[in-house]
C-alpha cells in the first residue's frame, strides 16, 4: 500500500515528441485513479513511466515518499495487468499466478506459494482452471488470470493499462465490476488507464482526464460531468456526448440556434462582455415538452424543432436535431471533435427524452430544456465560464467521504467472513 | 473426423494409400535391394531371395571394399553439415531477432537479399566456386564445404525464425520485469522457452539441406579428405567391372537416411508446432 506523487512528469522522446508535457498528480494510498483521454493524450505513456518501462525524462516520481524515478521496474514493487493479458503461454495457469513469487527465489516454500496462488484463484474464481494452459482460456478468464498475477505480488500498486479494451461489451461490464470488488476488498492503491469514459465514471475515485500530454482536470466522478474546467473536459465526459452550440449575447437574451434564453446576473457578470459564446448542454437536461407538462414542471425553455432521427433504447429514446452552426465557432468545435477522435461529422444535436415522448422522426416536436444546467465556454480559450470551484470542490469532498467509507465497509465485510 | 460418411471414409483412405504407396515404394525398394545378393539383383522379385548383409559389410566392415568411400565420407557428412547447420542457426538467430525486434534502416534489403541468394540456382554458382577454391586453397576442404552451405541454410533460416520471432509478444519480457524479473531473467524464463521451438526446427532444417546435398558435395571435392556420402555414392564400383554397385549404393542410402528418420522421429511435434507457428501465425 502507497502513495504515489507525480510531480511535473516529462515525458520526451528521442525523436522530440512530448509525450507528457509536466503532469503533476497527487494519488492517496488506496485510492483508485484513472487516467483517461483520446488516443494520443499520453495516459499510457505515464502509466509505463509510473511502472518503469519509460524512462523519466523531468519530473519526480514517489512511491510511499521515496523517488523512484532510477529504479528497475523489479524494484518498484508494482503490479501491472496489460492490455493483451501478457500471459506466459508455456505455463499453467497455476505457473503464471506463481511467476512473480517464484521469481524471488527462496522467499516463499512451496507451501506458501500453493496457499497465496489458492487464494488469489479463489478470489477470482479460477480454481477449475488452474492446470490449463492460457492459451485454452477464454478472454475473461485470461483477463483474471492477469490480476491474480498481481494480487499474489502484494504489490504496493496495482496499474492497469485498458486491460478491458479485448473483451466484449457484456465482459467488460462483469470484469469492471470484479476490478471494483477487489479493489475495494484489498484497498490497494490503483492507477487504471482507459479511453473508455463510462470505465472511467463508474470505476474511478478520481478522474484525471490528459488531453495531448496536459493534465486537463483532476476530480470525482461527479465533479468533472457536472463541472468540467473547459469544453474539452465537457465533451470527452458524458454519453451521448454534451452538446456544443453557438450562443450569440443579444441585450437580455442569449440566443440558440434553436432558442432564446434570459440572461441572469450571474450569467452575465461571468460573460464579461463577449459576444458570442459556445454554450454545452448535455442530452439529458433536454425534455418532450408535452411530457414536462403532464409532469406539472414549471421554469425551462420550451422550443419547436425538427427531430431528423429518433433511437428508441426502451429506457431512453434520443432525437438528433440538424442545426446550423456559426462560422466564428465552427473552427473551434471542429478541432474539439478532432481532439475527440470524433470524424467531423454533421452539426447536431442529441437529445435524450423519456422513453415514453410520442416523438418521432420527421416532427417538428415541441421541446424544453434546462437553462439552469447549461454550461457556457469561452469561444477562444475553451474555458468554462460558469465553472463553479466550490460546488465542484464540496462533490469531491463529499466523494472522498464515501470513497473510505466504502473502504472501511469492505474491511468490515472482511473481518466478519475471515472470523465467520 | 467424426460426421463422416462411410463413402467419404472409403475415399480417403485410398487416396492416403495412393499417396502412401507412391512417395514410400522407393524407399522399400531400397531397403529391399540393400538386402540382395549381388548376383541376384536383376532376378525381378521386389524382396530379396536369400537375405543377407553383404551390402552393408561392404561399406562398414573391416574388409569391405567401399569402406575407404563411405566411412571417411559418412564422417565429413555428419561433420560438415553439423557445423554449416551450427553456425547458420546462430547467425540467423541473432539477424532475426534485430530483424523482428529493431527498426532499422535496410531491413527489407537484407530479407530480399536472403531470398534472392536462396532462389539462386546452386548450379550457375559451383563452377565459379570451384575455380576461386582451387585458387585460393579452399578445394576438397571440410571449409570449402561450409560456406557454401552457409548459402543455403542462412536464408531460409533467417527467414523461418524472422517469422517465427515477430509473432513472440514481446510484452512478456516487460511483464516479467514488472513481476520482479531482471532483464536477462526476462529473457530467460519468458523468451527463451517461446522461442526455443522455433530455433531448433529450424537447425533440423537447415541439417537436412546441409545434409541431402549433392552438388556442392561432388563438385568441390575430390578426395575422402572432404566428400559427403551422397557425393560418394557416385564412386562407388562393383567387385568387378561386371558387377554393378547397387545393393552397395543401396546400403549406403539406407544409412544415410537413419539419422534423418531418428531426427524427425524424435522431434515430429516440436516440428510441426515450429512450423506451423513460424509459417502460419507469422
Amino acid at each position: 500500500m502507497a502513495a504515489i506523487t507525480l510531480t511535473d512528469i516529462v515525458k520526451r522522446y528521442p525523436d522530440g515528441f512530448l509525450a507528457v508535457k509536466g503532469v503533476s498528480l497527487d494519488i492517496a494510498d488506496g485510492e483508485f485513479v484513472i487516467l483517461v483521454g483520446p488516443s494520443g493524450c499520453g495516459k499510457s505513456t505515464l502509466l509505463r513511466m509510473i511502472v518503469g518501462l519509460e524512462d523519466i525524462t523531468d519530473g519526480e516520481l514517489q512511491i510511499a515518499g521515496k523517488r523512484v524515478n532510477e529504479r528497475a521496474p523489479r524494484d518498484r514493487k508494482l503490479a501491472m495487468v496489460f492490455q493483451n493479458y501478457a500471459l506466459y503461454p508455456h505455463l499453467t495457469v497455476f505457473e503464471n499466478i506463481a511467476f512473480p513469487l517464484r521469481l524471488q527465489k527462496g522467499k516463499y516454500s512451496e507451501d506458501e506459494i500453493r496457499r497465496k496462488v489458492t487464494y488469489a484463484a479463489e478470489t477470482l474464481e479460477l480454481q477449475d482452471h488452474l492446470q490449463r494452459k492460457p492459451a485454452n482460456l477464454s478472454g475473461g478468464q485470461r483477463q483474471r488470470v492477469a490480476m491474480g498475477r498481481a494480487i499474489v505480488r502484494e504489490a504496493d500498486a496495482f496499474l492497469f493499462d485498458e486491460p478491458l479494451s479485448n473483451l466484449d461489451a457484456k465482459l467488460r461490464g462483469q470484469m469492471r465490476t470484479e476490478i471494483s470488488r477487489m479493489q475495494r476488498r484489498l484497498g490497494t492503491t490503483t492507477v487504471y488507464v482507459t479511453h473508455d469514459q463510462t470505465e472511467a465514471m463508474t470505476l474511478g475515485d478520481r478522474v484525471a482526464v490528459l488531453r495531448k500530454g496536459d493534465l486537463q482536470q483532476v476530480a470525482s466522478p461527479r465533479a468533472l460531468y457536472e463541472h468540467p474546467v473547459n469544453l474539452f473536459v465537457a465533451g470527452f465526459i458524458g454519453s451521448p456526448p454534451m452538446n456544443f452550440v453557438p450562443g450569440e449575447v443579444q441585450g437580455d437574451v442569449m440566443k440558440l440556434p434553436f432558442a432564446e434564453v434570459p440572461l441572469t446576473d450571474d450569467l452575465r457578470r461571468r460573460l464579461g462582455d463577449r459576444t458570442l459564446v459556445i454554450v454545452g448542454i448535455r442530452p439529458e437536461h433536454f425534455e418532450d415538452h408535452a411530457v414536462i407538462q403532464q409532469q406539472g414542471r414549471a421554469g425551462g425553455v420550451p422550443f419547436t424543432a425538427s427531430v431528423d432521427v429518433t433511437e428508441w433504447l426502451g429506457s431512453d429514446l434520443y432525437a438528433y436535431v440538424p442545426f446550423e452552426t456559426r462560422p466564428e465557432v465552427a473552427g473551434k468545435l471542429e478541432e474539439l471533435d478532432r481532439d475527440l477522435d470524433g470524424e467531423g461529422l454533421r452539426t447536431q444535436l442529441v437529445v435524450a427524452l423519456a422513453s415514453d415522448s410520442r416523438v418521432r422522426d420527421g416532427d417538428d416536436a415541441p421541446l424544453w430544456f434546462d437553462p439552469a444546467k447549461m454550461l457556457v465556454f469561452d469561444p477562444e480559450s475553451g474555458e468554462n465560464l460558469t465553472y463553479d470551484a466550490d460546488a465542484a470542490r464540496e462533490i469531491d469532498a463529499q466523494n472522498e467521504k464515501d470513497r473510505k467509507a466504502s473502504i472501511e465497509r469492505a474491511k468490515k465485510r472482511e473481518a466478519a467472513s475471515a472470523s465467520a | 473426423m467424426r460426421g463422416m460418411s462411410t463413402r467419404l471414409k472409403i475415399g480417403w483412405a485410398v487416396i492416403v494409400i495412393v499417396v502412401f504407396t507412391y512417395t514410400l515404394f522407393p524407399v522399400a525398394s531400397i531397403f529391399a535391394t540393400s538386402f540382395k545378393l549381388p548376383g541376384e539383383l536383376n532376378l525381378g522379385t521386389f524382396l530379396p531371395v536369400h537375405w543377407t548383409w553383404d551390402n552393408y559389410t561392404q561399406i562398414l566392415g573391416p574388409d569391405g571394399s567401399a569402406r575407404d568411400l563411405f566411412v571417411p565420407s559418412l564422417r565429413n557428412s555428419i561433420g560438415i553439415s553439423l557445423i554449416a547447420t551450427a553456425i547458420a542457426v546462430v547467425l540467423a538467430t541473432l539477424a532475426a531477432y534485430a530483424i523482428a525486434r529493431l527498426d532499422f534502416r535496410g531491413k527489407r534489403l537484407i530479407l530480399t537479399t536472403a531470398l534472392g541468394v536462396s532462389i539462386f540456382p546452386v548450379i550457375s554458382i559451383v563452377t565459379p566456386l570451384f575455380n576461386l577454391w582451387r585458387q585460393i586453397g579452399l578445394y576438397d576442404t571440410w571449409l570449402g564445404l561450409i560456406i557454401p552451405y552457409l548459402s543455403l541454410t542462412l536464408p531460409i533460416s533467417i527467414w523461418t525464425l524472422a517469422a517465427f520471432f515477430r509473432q513472440i509478444p514481446w510484452e512478456l519480457e516487460q511483464a516479467a520485469q514488472v513481476d520482479g524479473a531482471t532483464t536477462w531473467q526476462a529473457f530467460r524464463k519468458a523468451i527463451v522457452p517461446l522461442a526455443a521451438p522455433g530455433v531448433f526446427t529450424t537447425a533440423l532444417i537447415a541439417f537436412f539441406i546441409a545434409w541431402n546435398d549433392f552438388v556442392y558435395g561432388i563438385s568441390l571435392t575430390s578426395t575422402s579428405r572432404a566428400r559427403p556420402v551422397p557425393a560418394a555414392l557416385a564412386f562407388f564400383t562393383g567387385a568387378s567391372q561386371f558387377e554393378e554397385p547397387t545393393g552397395a549404393i543401396s546400403a549406403a542410402a539406407v544409412i544415410v537416411t537413419i539419422p534423418v528418420v531418428i531426427l524427425v522421429l524424435l522431434f515430429q511435434r516440436q516440428i510441426v508446432s515450429g512450423l506451423t507457428q513460424g509459417a502460419v501465425k507469422g
